[in-house]
């Protein structure tokens, strides 16, 4: 409870921080509206060219685009600021964070409370909402709990991506944009059918890492429609354990980071 | 209080051995230190950089994980006892500030009581006193951005003691302070330490830090502890002697001796000697040497504790 409290005090100091500067907070929250927006319009101006793509037909090759970038925001809203971590590391400011008596990573997150990003996760879930509306589905029980848990799962699925492409600093200082391949690279991979991937980057992408299951399999349980590529129909409802696997994973990296970190001379 | 027994911590460095080559090497940064280190016990912990200063209180506070050895603080081991030890220790890390950067002081107080969940009577005393002692009112209500680096450190000093802290870590609390700050700073430690509540372990490049503050002087070099004891055992053990400096009315007759004292700098024509003490007492010396030549002017000198640490670094 005090503890809870003590969080509930770090992030209200962040909101007042930031209200200093105000007209940078306002550039960033049209920016980042404009992210999702490109996402959209990307697959419009695809199905421009191509009546289908990997098989599947606009409509519902937007509800994988919406599944995903809702989760996306989601996940970017609440852990994306963990991508400071580098920041932290390279000038040993890690230091100060590791004195409190808080954990370090929920620390981390509140650093800075995105409120520039709260456009983006509306944007995300009505992209998601009018693909619902405009495609053909059979409203089953499980298929309500599944569009329910989806944005959710896709949410934690990406923020433990981003905990651990964000980890990497902790080993490697200039890691650089390296986790952005991960993050971004993971969005715009689960944007698409993955139907429309070679063989061999799908199975690492997709089965190995696990992205398939963001968008591409939940969006294939409510759809009703057969896997192209052989799973049962079941597997988008295996999301949720994907996720929890994901976490499991992410947990243990940022765990052996944290014991990594070297600090810096002063 | 605290507790170190063979501490190690090596970081691996990449180093440049060629134009694209690059070797790994292993350095030991704290090579088997043992300390143990009592309640209310004040001690200076110098060395030179890159003596493994910073790294062994990194180890202290949890925020570095040993590459081998024990360690524990409060009863507590760092690292995965953490947030349980920092409710407990106080850290001021000079070149890193607890504070937060665009608020004012006032507000930086204030969510620490919260983080560290501190009845607000207890605090409401603290902040008080730290007030008083460290002068914070006239700039209380400005952000920390905007102070000045002494008003900023007395901030973090108010910042690592609100929640009554058992044991004070200050990684170079002085460095980069102006005389008058230095002097704010040092007497606040030094009454802090005069209550015997709270353990002090500083580190510093100023050795006057330590002659005003610590009775316990832990020097290290490359890793390990070379001296551990008080400065006069350091002086003991280091042969650093008095000296006598004394203006003559008129230059020392040739081959003058003076017993158990060695005549170590004559200047200003012969005008003004110097005698380092080595067996004699002052009152000898100074009997001996009026007995020779008459003397205007006379004084004792303390020796230099700079000069017996600089000795103990260029030994290495």
């Amino acid at each position: 409870m005090g503890e809870l409290r003590a969080y509930a005090a770090l992030a209200s100091a962040q909101i007042r921080s930031a209200a200093t500067y105000r007209s940078s907070f306002l550039v960033e929250l049209f920016g980042n509206m404009g992210a999702t927006v490109f996402d959209v319009l990307t697959v419009l101006v695809l199905f421009r060219a191509t009546p289908a793509v990997g098989g599947f037909s606009l409509w519902e090759a937007i509800l994988i685009v919406g599944l995903s970038s809702a989760g996306f925001a989601l996940a970017d809203f609440a852990v994306g600021n963990v991508d400071r971590l580098k920041t932290f590391v390279r000038a040993g400011t890690m230091d100060s964070v590791l004195v409190r008596p808080l954990r370090a990573l929920p620390q981390l997150l509140l650093m800075d409370l995105p409120v520039r990003k709260v456009l983006r996760v509306a944007l995300g879930f009505t992209v998601l909402g009018v693909a619902l509306a405009a495609n053909d589905i059979d409203w089953t029980p499980p298929r309500v709990l599944l569009v329910v848990l989806a944005p959710v799962t896709a949410a934690v699925f990406f923020g433990s991506i981003f905990v651990i492409s964000a980890s990497l600093a902790f080993w490697w200082v200039d890691s650089g944009e390296i986790g952005s391949a991960f993050t971004y690279g993971g969005r715009d991979f689960t944007s698409y059918p993955i139907t429309v991937y070679g063989p061999w980057f799908r199975n690492l992408f997709a089965y190995t890492l696990g992205f398939a299951f963001v968008a591409y399999q939940p969006a294939l349980a409510l759809l009703g429609r057969p896997d192209p590529l052989g799973l049962p129909a079941w597997a988008g409802f295996l999301s949720p354990l994907v996720a929890l696997g994901a976490v499991v994973v992410a947990a243990a990296v940022w765990r052996a980071g944290i014991r990594h970190y070297r600090s810096t001379g002063s | 209080m605290i507790r170190m027994r063979e501490l190690h911590k090596s970081f691996t460095v990449r180093v440049k051995a060629g134009r694209f080559r690059r070797e790994k090497r292993t350095v030991a940064a704290v090579d088997g230190v043992s300390l143990t280190i009592g309640r209310g016990e004040m001690v200076g912990y110098i060395g030179p950089n890159g003596a493994g200063k910073s790294t062994t209180l990194k180890m202290l506070t949890g925020v570095l994980t040993p590459s081998s050895g024990e360690v524990s603080v409060c009863g507590l081991t760092p690292v995965p006892q953490r947030t349980r030890l920092a409710l407990r220790i106080g850290v001021v890390f000079g070149q890193r500030s607890q504070l937060w950067w665009d608020l004012p002081l006032r507000e930086s107080f204030a969510l620490l009581r919260h983080i560290y969940r501190v009845p607000a009577g207890d605090h409401a005393a603290r902040l008080r006193r730290c007030r008083e002692l460290l002068d914070l009112d006239e700039f209380l209500d400005t952000p920390v951005r905007q102070l000045s680096l002494g008003q900023r450190m007395r901030g973090e000093l108010t910042a690592a003691l609100l929640h009554g802290p058992e044991v004070l870590f200050l990684d170079e609390p002085t460095i980069g302070l102006d005389v008058v700050s230095k002097q704010a700073v040092r007497s606040f430690l030094a009454e802090l330490g005069a209550t015997g509540d709270v353990t002090l372990v500083l580190t510093t490049h100023d050795l006057a830090d330590i002659e005003r503050l610590c009775e316990r002087l832990v020097v290290i070099d490359h890793g390990r502890v070379v001296h551990d004891g008080s400065i006069e055992a350091l002086h003991t053990r280091y042969g650093s002697r008095r000296s006598l400096v004394a203006d003559l009315e008129k230059p020392l007759p040739d081959g003058f001796e003076l017993p158990g004292a060695s005549l170590t700098a004559v200047t200003a024509n012969g005008h003004r000697v110097t005698f380092t003490l080595d067996s004699a007492t002052a009152g000898a010396a100074v009997a001996g040497l009026v007995a020779a030549v008459p003397v205007r002017d006379l004084s004792l000198v303390e020796p230099d504790i700079e000069d017996v640490v600089a000795r103990l670094y260029a030994e290495r």
